[in-house]
């Protein structure tokens, strides 16, 4: 209840909507025959610190809110927004999105009433304002401190760019029966990337993190600074780094952020939309294996503080800890209220949204695959010439013919069961229905990434999270320059 | 006439917040408003998906202490938000560092001439309009070829807007302009092999668009062009980048040249002014006051003046891309490139798409890029491919599951041709590109 009360003070109440108000808007949207409607408050705010060449040199505050009104009937969906929250203005995109319904006569239930839902369920983050949770100058004096530390660390270091971003969001869903529901959602993010020069030679390292949790989570066990000491690292080691191999090969992944080849290979063919259209690389295959029996891989919203992570999704479903893929079958899919009524299966808190003004689908949370029984160590020693890449950029995946990409900044060879020589950033593809039937060894050492991941699908981004033990794969392309 | 109104009426909006600014202690203040209205249509197997009523407003403020700078956005634009706006971005300016690079552009670079660059025509299709013409566009589609399988549907687009943009320089303009697209995405199977691939058309008037049969038809074939693809042995070979994909490469340039990246030095082509970065027969250049273009825009999203210049010609670099603080940074004067470039255009040679894979001879093209995959700061390249395995200038076979790497600093300089099969759907127009050669790593 007190979430729901914040929220309603933060985002109903200085717009001056009443409960009488929402009950005629979803009246209105309810008076034709849909399937299912609702009406996504938000309120937004962001702020954004740069510290670049020694000062700090931008801040920005941004303040996003506003209300979006969808009608569903059958497959048809109909969605108006507007970022005035007002009445008339609500009312009549509640007229628009109703038409979608283009068949039958207008029906009577406007008995619509509003009803607060207890919201009884496990909350994953703790409702505090992360923009609050340092004053102005402590967020200058840390930015200031992890610059200084960073850039004494190596005489090579010629730029240390340290960027720090908070959010602080209430949500608000009315959904047909009445009932509301809430969210206050924070998150924050610090960033160091860092340039050397060697005898005129230049490289970049970056690393960042963080959650839904507040500032004091970079201060708290000096994790700012690490974030400094990991980008100076990277960029030494890219500075030694030859031509990377070209061709197929035995290709070990380390543990964590890397996981990203569980998000493109397999996550988003998993998305219930894609699977109900037939449009999916997996579609139709739940029952078979898809994966070596080492793995499985779960989608879980219910983390504590991690950047994936969700109280509630944006449909107002509880998240949950979903199998995709329990000892290489496929378990299911990820799914939000439309495709899981289209496919007759129950939501799995996978329905999310960008903001009001975007319509939900579903949408990964932290993906990543549990731990296997081998030591990390054995994986290497167990490859006679291969790649070992620790840590990527981004990926992309074609989820109809399967094809993904994820690009290795930091990787190695492997020869003769050593780590030898780092080799330049590439980018790595492969088949995601069938790269995973490849894993031959599994770590021990499952690591979550450190909260850095943004995933983009059809022009909308939402923060998740991946994670992975150490992999070995037994062949994946790698796309090098040295033939 | 509405429109006139309306843009008076933001800019009226835009001159109280820059007054405000002023008058809660700034020494000098940029702000920026829109207003967009929008309906998105979309169709699947025949029938409605979705119908969507966009709505957008938006005001951003940036203020000045002396050098000191701050910024502050929001999408409510009442009286009350728009002067906590302005003091939130006062706020920020109290604790960002004194920066002798920071502040307004030079007054003589702002625009002072503001022909009509024919950007706005609404599109009164209406709800029934456009699902009709998606639906035409979809069946096209499906019916072209008995092994199109599935759809992912065809969706119409149509948006109309205002930007007003002001300093307390003294400018205050604004403009409407309209853009409108027609998609269709659709798959096909043959066997165990499924593919998808789209095709748009997009325009700032819906008469210049693409036929909504040709939209599908183009869907269809670029889809089934693609069955049963497979791999390719490791090797180096020539690569020709179609026109579609083409425009990626330019803007990895465009990316190395411009001034965030250069003051950073984290360009691969730091210090390149002046110098042979593409062959001889290359010229590159913006074209910001094209009637009814995408990219057209008489000033920068600072007010400063666009130029209509040679950004390479005889393949040597002649200019950088620049703001205002940028190019400070490096001791220039802006470009009129706060918020990019506008119509940058490579010269067409004079093969046309057949002659360019004539002129490949054996390689491959490239129609279609994954990943990111490009360093900015070394100029590595490394990215994931799909196209066609060519012959003596016939395709063979589609391909896919590769990757195709390089340096940029090289690929630019051998260039071998550029074809006049000119994709003029985005800012960056040019033909198809062909690369003497790359590292492609395939099973």
């Amino acid at each position: 209840m007190e979430i729901l009360n914040l929220a309603r003070q933060a985002i109903l109440m200085p717009a001056g909507i009443q409960d009488s108000d929402i009950e005629k808007i979803m009246s209105r949207l309810l008076s034709s025959p849909v399937d299912a409607a609702d009406i996504y408050f938000q309120s937004s705010h962001f702020e954004s610190w740069v510290m670049e060449g020694g000062i700090i040199k931008e801040g920005t505050h941004n303040i996003e809110q506003g209300a979006g009104v969808r009608a569903v009937f059958g497959e048809k969906t109909g969605f108006a927004y507007s970022d005035r929250i007002e009445l008339p203005v609500l009312l009549e995109a509640a007229n628009n999105v109703k038409a979608i319904v283009r068949q039958g006569q207008e029906v009577d239930r406007s008995h619509c009433k509003v009803s607060m839902h207890a919201g009884d369920w496990p909350k994953h983050y703790a409702l505090h304002n992360p923009l609050k949770s340092l004053a102005d100058q402590q967020k200058i004096d840390l930015l200031h401190r992890v610059e200084n530390e960073t850039r004494k660390l190596d005489s090579r270091i010629e730029e240390v760019i340290v960027s720090l971003v908070g959010v602080h969001e209430h949500i608000l869903v009315a959904r047909q029966d009445g009932s509301l529901v809430a969210d206050v959602r924070p998150l924050v993010r610090m960033n160091v990337t860092v340039i050397v020069e060697q005898d005129g030679q230049r490289e970049q390292g970056s690393m960042g993190g963080g959650g839904r949790c507040d500032y004091n989570y970079f201060i708290d066990r000096d994790t700012a600074l690490g974030y400094g000491r990991e980008a100076v690292r990277q960029a030494l080691v890219n500075l030694e780094a030859v031509e990377a191999p070209a061709g197929n090969m035995t290709v070990v992944l380390g543990s964590g952020w890397p996981g990203i080849l569980l998000h493109e290979a397999i996550g988003h063919g998993l998305e219930g939309d894609f699977n109900r259209k037939g449009t999916s690389a997996f579609s139709g295959r739940v029952g078979e294996r898809v994966a070596s029996d080492l793995c499985t891989v779960v989608d879980d919203g219910t983390l504590q503080g991690r950047r994936g992570s969700l109280t509630i999704d944006d449909e107002g479903t509880p998240t949950e800890k979903t199998v995709l893929i329990e000892n290489g079958i496929l378990k299911g899919y990820m799914q939000d209220q439309l495709n899981a009524r289209l496919m007759g299966v129950s939501p799995t808190g996978n329905g999310r949204r960008e903001s009001y003004a975007h319509l939900p689908m579903p949408r990964m949370t932290n993906t990543y695959m549990l731990p296997g029984r081998h030591d990390p160590e054995e994986i290497i020693k167990s490859v006679k010439k291969g790649l070992y890449a620790k840590n990527f950029g981004g990926g992309q995946v074609d989820i109809t013919s399967g094809k993904f990409v994820f690009s290795a900044s930091e990787a190695y060879l492997i020869e003769d069961g050593k780590i030898t020589r780092p080799v330049k950033g590439a980018t790595l593809i492969g088949n995601g229905p069938e790269v995973l039937t490849k894993v031959s060894m599994v770590g021990s050492d499952l690591e979550l990434d450190s909260g850095v991941g943004t995933c983009g699908k059809d022009g909308q981004s939402v923060p998740v999270g991946v994670g992975q033990p150490t992999l070995k794969i037994d062949g994946l392309t790698v796309g090098g320059t040295s033939v | 006439m509405q429109n006139h109104q309306q843009i008076n009426h933001l800019k009226n909006i835009v001159q109280d917040i820059l007054d405000e600014a002023v008058k809660q202690g700034a020494s000098a203040a940029e702000a920026g408003l829109s207003q967009e209205n929008g309906l998105s249509v979309s169709v699947r197997l025949g029938d409605v998906e979705t119908i969507e009523h966009h709505c957008d407003q938006g005001l951003g403020v940036t203020v000045y202490f002396g050098q000191r700078k701050g910024s502050a956005s929001t999408t409510d634009l009442s009286v009350a938000s728009i002067k906590e706006t302005v003091g939130a971005a006062c706020s920020i300016a109290r604790y960002t560092s004194e920066d002798q690079y920071a502040g307004l552009p030079d007054k003589e670079l702002l625009a002072t001439e503001f022909p009509d660059l024919d950007l706005n025509h609404p599109w009164d299709i209406g709800v029934d309009g456009a699902i009709a013409l998606a639906i035409e566009c979809e069946d096209a589609a499906r019916s072209y070829h008995e092994e199109i399988s599935n759809s992912e549907g065809a969706s119409i687009d149509t948006h109309q807007g205002i930007r007003v943009m002001g300093n307390t320089l003294g400018f205050l303009q604004g403009f409407a302009s309209s853009r409108h697209s027609l998609s269709c995405s659709v798959l096909a199977q043959r066997g165990d092999s499924m593919q998808r691939d789209y095709w748009y058309t997009v325009a700032r008037n819906a008469r210049d668009l693409e036929s909504a049969a040709d939209v599908g038809k183009k869907a269809a074939e670029r889809t089934l062009r693609r069955l049963q693809a497979r791999s390719l042995s490791t090797r180096q070979c020539p690569v020709l980048y179609c026109a579609e994909v083409a425009s990626g490469l330019l803007g990895s340039f465009i990316g190395a040249i411009s001034g965030g990246n250069l003051y950073r030095k984290s360009s691969f082509l730091l210090d390149a002014l002046n110098t042979q970065v593409f062959p001889e027969f290359v010229r590159i250049h913006e074209r910001p006051y094209l009637k009814g273009a995408l990219g057209s825009s008489s000033y920068d999203s600072e007010g400063v003046a666009t130029q209509t210049r040679d950004i390479v010609s005889d393949g040597i670099l002649r200019g950088y891309v620049l703001s205002t603080y940028s190019a400070r940074k490096l001791g220039l004067r802006s470009t009129g490139n706060a918020g990019g470039v506008h119509n940058l255009t490579i010269d067409p040679g004079k093969l046309d798409y057949q002659g360019m894979l004539k002129e490949l001879g054996t390689g491959l093209l490239v129609t279609e890029l994954m990943g990111q995959g490009v360093n900015m700061v070394t100029g590595d390249y490394s990215r994931g491919a799909a196209g066609f395995w060519v012959e003596n200038g016939e395709i063979q076979y589609p391909v896919e599951e590769i990757t195709i790497a390089g340096n940029l600093k090289d690929m630019l300089r051998n260039i071998i041709a550029v074809g006049n099969d000119v994709d003029y759907r985005g800012n960056i127009r040019t033909g198809s590109i062909l690369v003497e050669r790359m590292s492609i790593a395939g099973e």
